[in-house]
């Protein structure tokens, strides 16, 4: 049996402890928000926090991240709910698959880094790749989102 | 000249025309909807395409799929403004895979152009019900009461909302003579709208095919010849039962179908992982076949010399051979493009439930009814007994009009009565595609010494999309070459010819399709006469392009020359083309007309201890009427990163029939630290809508090409530039 802490719930599950957190997460618990890409780390598709910063869940087996707080796009932390606030006001998605994942890396970068420059944005997004291309939009976003953060400081 | 280049380009299929849009209306004024009565409480259906409840909430139908194409806002926002609905009240629902909605196809461009109309026509149709309605209640002349923002308003000041006229709207005739708005109270039309769905997916609840659950449901991954149309000759299933989640191990037969499943074993499991892993368990033996000697390198030497010399000549306007024995100079080049792999984020999947004779699936489709009847005919049933849900698409840029994966998921599902959700690996997208052909093109001009151009000939071999449908085709085939042929200059002597090039994978149409290789060779080359006339790009070009004119076409849609030099003229001018730019940088410019739209990209790159980065791109696009500018917007923003990630990256090769590419590691996209700023300006038009999710993404590779010579005096002729080392 292998407890996982997800979005502030406990799951207590029958498998493999090699089994991908992706897998467990989407195919055994079912919250299928986050997202299949690649499998080996290149698209960031599947990324969810593991404590605060954003990990490749396809990655990573769930033996790994036992006893550590885990959060998907269904989760809540005060980051994502702004950044999800402004992916709506710019209306960064266009497919939206990656979406979850973009988000995701963004509140991790939030979370280590409060005054984001260009380039720490462009290092730490550069793990995610948008298909669709709303890369600029999803850079705007984040930048307002800062913004937003320093005036209500 | 002819213009139906890229529309018709799936008339092969089915016979599809613009008459289509003319069907949804037929069905329509004669169909009265129960398929959305799901509840006692539902009301007012005056169409198939809207559902006007008592509480005043409205339902409208998205009858195209949504990839990222924002057509569900779009199309319904149609509905909305006709209506005069207030869009808050709006929710919207995807229509199943049925004829009866007219031609589903969401590919080529068309979703906007194909039913404009038609969805003008189901608001204006509705409103006009509703207002006889309130003029019956309220025993008043209709002329009287006009509707604004989800009411009906009498002259004298009483207003009622469109909810509470609902079941007397339900009574009525539907009527025959219906008035639009001035297209100036537009309300949503041409404004920048929200997606519909936009909350959803930034909080993960949108349901894409991948996230499909039933009851009971299965997982399966399946292992598939490494060389197209190979089989399997023996297998050993041992291993892959032993790891833990894994059920069943089944072949399935290829089905020698354009859309048919290429076959192969697939592994049932309790998870996607433990289905991965078993396939990754089995021992397969493969009759490679035919294709087994495919190797694009030397490929593309064989299809090269095939336009190193006189081929199959389709158009000849006056006299080229002429014009080259009394030219002044005479410039000559090859341009070879690799295949390319769609690559949605997504990647192909689907969930099939077979139980007796009926079959319910669950697909990120683009064409839902094609999908539909390849699962019919598998089926071997009546299509009443097919439901084809579209989900999201988490992309699609053509690969998810082709249902093989569709089909898969219908084969094991029937095979284990049992829901069964069929996932690709991201490898198994990459190495068993519709590959975006491979091509090799020779041009040559002759040019008069005041560097006009005289002759023109551009010769070309790549593999057809018609391959895919007929095997054995081995030339390009009409919209194939219509691209270059329709070609917009004004070129007195010109000729066309096209090289054999039989296919070796399975050819399909991607983002743009033929316009990638054309657009490509027509913009670079075009650069390189310029240079050679000793003119400026952008001047040289207008010149090219010539005259004032309407094409005389067959098509319905006029070609119109003045357009596209105005889209050239405005780039140019946004990038304020003829101002110096920063030391170590450089404009290009490409222009391309398709999907019956008009785009120039300017483009400015540097170069940095041998690698280019690209800062800036501005894009113009005339698509006629604009029914969502955002949505334009993102769309070209979106085509720009397209077209870079295929001059940057974009290569899919094949070595003894295999694919080498595996991931989005050895088959690399744009990413965020590469991206400039891409600046979209559209022109305003009262013209037909046309296409806009493809029309961006041709002209960007040669416009970095062009660039690049200007700022280095190296003109790369193949792609991508990787190859080069310059990115
Ligand atoms: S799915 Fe994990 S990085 Fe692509
Ligand atoms: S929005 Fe489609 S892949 Fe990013």
């Amino acid at each position: 049996m292998i407890t996982l802490l997800i979005n502030d719930k406990k799951y207590k599950l029958d498998i493999a402890p090699e089994m991908p957190l992706l897998w467990a997460i989407r195919d055994v618990i079912g919250l299928t928000g986050t997202k299949f890409g690649c499998g080996i780390g290149a698209c960031g598709a599947c990324k969810v926090l593991v404590n605060a910063t954003a990990t490749y869940s396809c990655l990573t087996p769930v033996k790994d991240v036992v006893g550590k707080k885990i959060t998907t796009i269904e989760g809540t932390t005060p980051n994502l709910q702004l950044l999800q606030e402004a992916w709506a006001a710019f209306n960064v998605p266009q497919c939206g698959y990656c979406q979850p994942g973009q988000l995701i890396t963004a509140t991790s970068l939030l979370n280590t880094i409060n005054n984001p420059s260009d380039t720490d944005i462009d290092e730490a997004m550069s793990g995610n790749i948008c298909r669709c291309g709303t890369y600029q939009r999803i850079k705007s976003a984040i930048q307002h989102t800062v913004e937003l953060k320093n005036q209500t400081k | 000249m002819s213009t139906n280049n890229n529309i018709s380009r799936r008339s092969f299929v089915k016979n599809i025309s613009l008459a289509s849009g003319g069907l949804i209306l037929a069905c329509n004024y004669s169909l009265f909807s129960n398929e959305m009565n799901t509840t006692n409480a539902v009301e007012f259906n005056p169409n198939l395409f809207v559902q006007l409840n008592t509480d005043g909430s409205l339902i409208l139908i998205a009858s195209r799929s949504e990839m990222g194409n924002g057509v569900r806002t779009s199309l319904t926002s149609v509905i909305a403004d006709e209506m005069e609905a207030d869009w808050n009240q709006v929710s919207v629902k995807q229509a199943v895979g049925d004829a009866k909605y007219g031609d589903q196809n969401t590919d080529g461009s068309r979703s906007i152009l194909y039913l404009y109309e038609t969805m003008r026509k189901m608001g204006a149709m509705t409103k006009a019900m509703l207002i006889t309605a309130a003029a019956k209640t309220w025993q008043v002349p209709e002329s009287e009461c006009h509707a604004q923002n989800h009411f009906v308003i009498h002259t004298g000041g009483k207003k009622i909302g469109f909810g509470a006229l609902a079941e007397t709207a339900k009574t009525l005739e539907i009527p025959t003579n219906i008035t639009y708005k001035n297209p100036k109270d537009f309300k949503y039309i041409g404004k920048s709208l929200k997606s519909i769905d936009v909350a959803n997916y930034a909080n993960g609840s949108a349901i894409f095919g991948i996230d499909k659950r039933l009851p009971n449901m299965k997982f399966a991954a399946i292992a598939r010849c490494p060389v197209t149309f190979g089989t399997v000759q023996s297998f050993d299933k041992s291993a892959a039962m032993k790891i833990r989640g894994v059920l069943d191990v089944i072949e399935i037969p290829r089905i020698e179908k354009p859309f048919g499943p290429l076959g192969g074993i697939a592994v049932i499991a309790t998870s996607t992982w433990a289905a991965f892993e078993g396939k990754k368990a089995l021992a397969i033996t493969w009759n490679y076949g035919k294709n087994e000697t495919y190797d694009s390198e030397a490929y593309m030497v064989e299809i090269t010399k095939n336009v190193h010399q006189p081929a199959k000549v389709e158009k000849e306007i006056g006299n080229v051979d002429q014009a080259f024995a009394s030219a002044n100079k005479i410039i000559e080049s090859t341009f070879q493009l690799p295949h390319l792999a769609h690559a949605p984020m997504e990647v192909p999947n689907a969930v099939a439930w077979v139980q007796g004779d009926t079959c319910q699936v669950w697909a990120p489709t683009q064409d839902p009814q094609t999908a539909r009847e390849e699962v019919t005919a598998y089926l071997a049933t009546t299509s009443d007994k097919v439901t084809l849900n579209v989900t999201f698409l988490g992309g699609g840029f053509g690969r998810k009009s082709k249902p093989d994966y569709i089909v898969e998921a219908v084969i094991l599902s029937k095979a284990i009565h049992a829901p069964v959700q069929v996932v690709w690996t991201r490898e198994d997208d990459i190495k068993h595609g519709y590959y975006h052909t491979v091509s090799s093109q020779y041009m040559k001009a002759s040019l008069d010494n005041q560097g006009r151009v005289t002759g023109w000939l551009h010769r070309f071999a790549l593999p057809s999309i018609m391959s895919t449908f007929t095997p054995g085709i081995e030339f390009a085939q009409n919209w194939e070459i219509a691209t270059a042929s329709d070609i917009p200059y004004e070129i007195k002597n010109l000729k066309v010819e096209v090289g054999q090039a039989p296919a070796h994978v399975r050819i399909g149409w991607m983002r743009s399709v033929i316009n990638i290789p054309h657009g490509f060779a027509v913009n670079v080359f075009a650069d390189e006469l310029a240079f050679a006339a000793n003119k400026d790009p952008l001047e040289f070009r207008l010149d090219l392009i010539g005259s004032d004119r309407l094409e005389d076409t067959k098509d319905p849609i006029k070609y119109d020359t003045k357009r596209l030099k105005n889209v050239l003229k405005r780039a140019a001018k946004n990038a304020n083309w003829h101002q110096p730019l920063p030391n170590g940088h450089a404009y290009g410019i490409a222009v391309q007309y398709s999907f019956y739209t008009y785009v120039a990209s300017v483009v400015e790159v540097s170069m940095l201890n041998d690698k280019i980065k690209v800062h800036n791109i501005y894009t113009v696009i005339d698509c006629g009427t604009v029914i969502n500018s955002d949505t334009v917007k993102a769309q070209l923003e979106g085509a720009a990163i397209f077209g870079m990630s295929l001059a940057f990256y974009g290569k899919i090769t094949a070595k003894n029939g295999i694919i080498e590419q595996n991931s989005f590691s050895d088959y690399p996209l744009i990413r965020m630290n590469e991206i400039p700023k891409v600046h979209v300006d559209i022109v305003e038009s009262t013209e037909n809508p046309t296409g806009v999710g493809e029309p961006g993404v041709p002209v960007i590779a040669p416009a970095i090409v062009n660039a690049i010579f200007k700022l280095t005096g190296k003109r790369y002729y193949n792609l991508p530039l990787s190859d080069y080392n310059l990115v």
